[in-house]
């Protein structure tokens, strides 16, 4: 399969790195990715942590120096979409009037901020936070003197915050659930990460929905709440989730679910056409069911699966999910999902700033989450993988060593 | 500036030129070279840029912090030379530097 032309829709992490493997892997057929955005591929994590606070520069951010795709003979269109697919004629239709015809397509379309549907969400000052311009944008407008209200009290809005009061704005949050991370964390870690922005100067407002953004002169200075009160601010960042771009895949007629439909091969309903990264609905086979999730790790794996299947090589080893945070000095590593837990035992002491939330079923573990304490996340990523079965009183103490918590 | 060689468990050898700044995993990336994951792009959060750096160049890699000790404690085929490229700078003081990939960062 080696002289097929394969193009890629898409240049994030999972599109562009789909691309540096299979060249990696030996294909020696033309590449094409299409990007939406100006520059060539990059790490969007640091966007709201290293990067915003000035610790990292454009030239990190890229996956691969601009050089690299005319090199390696991938050609690589910046500012680009795709509008439709024709599966029949293999040909995919681009922003730009242009046609690009297929042997192998691979969707790597990713994901999308969605956006408040209330008034005033159109206002200057009212932002996202999923690529570099938007990140430009917010580390342009925050600082000190200044005040930014965070809508949405999940993993972005909270490295958003710890990242805003490294650059000296005033920050508040609002979240409509009685809970910070809610959706993606215990109850043990949203008390834990509350109190810890609370001493390093963040405001909360739970409970809190957003009913209007208010302004002056197109700009926003203000977030009105549905229980009527105004929370004064210059400027928002709402970080309440992400919806797959998945259009295109149903518009030609691909299996969707809550994304692209895949397999273990990340190959679609069609099998010239896979999908990778945020827009897929994969299988997780640990957890016996599909889902789509939005991780660098993910988009790795997947990438890693649909250039195998390409250039023919065998599968590669199943990964256990995980994903990471930094806020402050605080290191957040989660592996696995908590599915079909009966019981979360946490060990060591939240107060010590290191401890770890371990969520079991019966004496295997499902997921961990650990602040600070890496080896409760290395040696819990494992279990979660070899599904050995663990000492709950052993794993419990944190005096006993990771090592020795298998049965 | 420095000229680092990158060794894959299957001994294919990549000589490369990597800019001072950049941490030994980047120039291994950057490069397209097979071997280091680097999954979490340098955060210290994963331990798949796992190399063994070469006996004559362990004590100009430098010490290893707490959190790479700790990650390293719980990865896969680790000998006493083993190292995170994520955590090691290039500097002109590594010209010459050599270090080799496990078999797998998985």
């Amino acid at each position: 399969m080696s002289g097929q032309h394969v193009a890629i829709l898409g240049a994030g992490h999972a599109g562009g790195t789909a691309a540096a493997l299979l060249r990696q892997y030996g294909h020696e057929g033309p590449i094409t990715l299409v990007g939406a955005e100006p520059i060539p591929p990059y790490q969007r994590p640091p966007l709201s942590k290293a990067w915003l606070k000035g610790e990292a520069d454009a030239d990190s951010l890229a996956l691969k120096p601009l050089e690299f795709y005319a090199e390696h003979g991938i050609d690589f269109r910046p500012s680009t979409t795709a509008t439709s697919i024709n599966r029949g004629a293999k040909t995919v239709a681009l922003s730009d009037g242009s046609n690009v015809d297929y042997d192998v397509l691979i969707l790597a379309t990713g994901a999308r901020a969605i956006a408040l549907p209330i008034p005033g969400a159109d206002l200057a000052g009212v932002m996202f936070l999923r690529t570099a311009a938007d990140a430009e944008q917010l580390k342009a407008t925050v600082g000190p003197g200044k005040t930014l209200a965070v809508v949405g009290g999940g993993y972005i809005g909270l490295e958003v915050a710890a990242s805003g009061r490294a650059l000296g704005a005033e920050v508040v949050v609002l979240e409509r659930e009685p809970r910070l991370l809610a959706r993606v964390a215990c109850e043990t870690l949203s008390t834990f990460f509350k109190g810890y922005h609370e001493q390093r100067g963040v405001t909360f407002e739970l409970g809190a929905t957003a009913a209007a953004f208010e302004g002056r002169d197109g700009r926003v200075t203000g977030v009105r709440l549905a229980d009527g009160r105004l929370i004064a601010c210059d400027a928002v960042v709402v970080g309440v989730g992400a919806a797959p771009n998945d259009e295109i895949a149903r518009d030609c007629g691909l299996e969707t679910a809550r994304g692209v439909v895949v397999d273990l091969e990340a190959r679609t309903s069609d099998p010239a056409i896979f999908a990778i990264g945020d827009v897929a609905h994969r299988p997780m086979p640990i957890y016996g069911r599909m889902f789509r999730m939005e991780s660098v790790p993910n988009a790795l794996e997947q990438a890693k699966q649909a250039a195998n299947a390409i250039v023919g090589r065998p599968a590669p080893a199943g990964e256990v999910p995980w994903q990471w945070s930094d806020q402050y000095d605080l290191k957040l590593q989660i592996a696995g999902y908590a599915f079909d837990v009966d019981e979360v035992l946490l060990r060591g002491d939240p107060a010590s700033g290191k401890f770890a939330v371990f969520h079991l079923q019966g004496d295997k573990v499902q997921s961990v989450e650990a602040i600070n304490a890496p080896p409760e996340f290395m040696m819990g990523k494992q279990l979660i993988g070899n599904r050995r079965a663990i000492d709950k009183a052993r794993l419990a103490d944190p005096t006993i060593s990771m090592k020795e918590v298998a049965v | 500036m420095a000229k680092i060689t990158y060794i894959e468990h299957d001994g294919t050898e990549h000589a490369i030129d990597v800019k001072n700044g950049l941490s030994v995993m980047e120039g291994a990336v950057k490069n397209n070279i097979p071997g280091i994951d680097a999954d979490c792009g340098g955060a210290c959060a994963c331990a798949t840029c796992h190399v063994y750096v070469d006996e004559a160049w362990r004590a100009k890699t430098g010490e290893k912090s707490a959190m790479e000790e700790s990650m390293l404690d719980f990865a896969e085929n680790v000998e006493d030379n083993s190292r995170l490229s994520c955590q090691i700078k290039v500097t002109d003081a590594l010209d010459g530097l050599v270090v080799r990939m496990p078999e797998s960062q998985h």
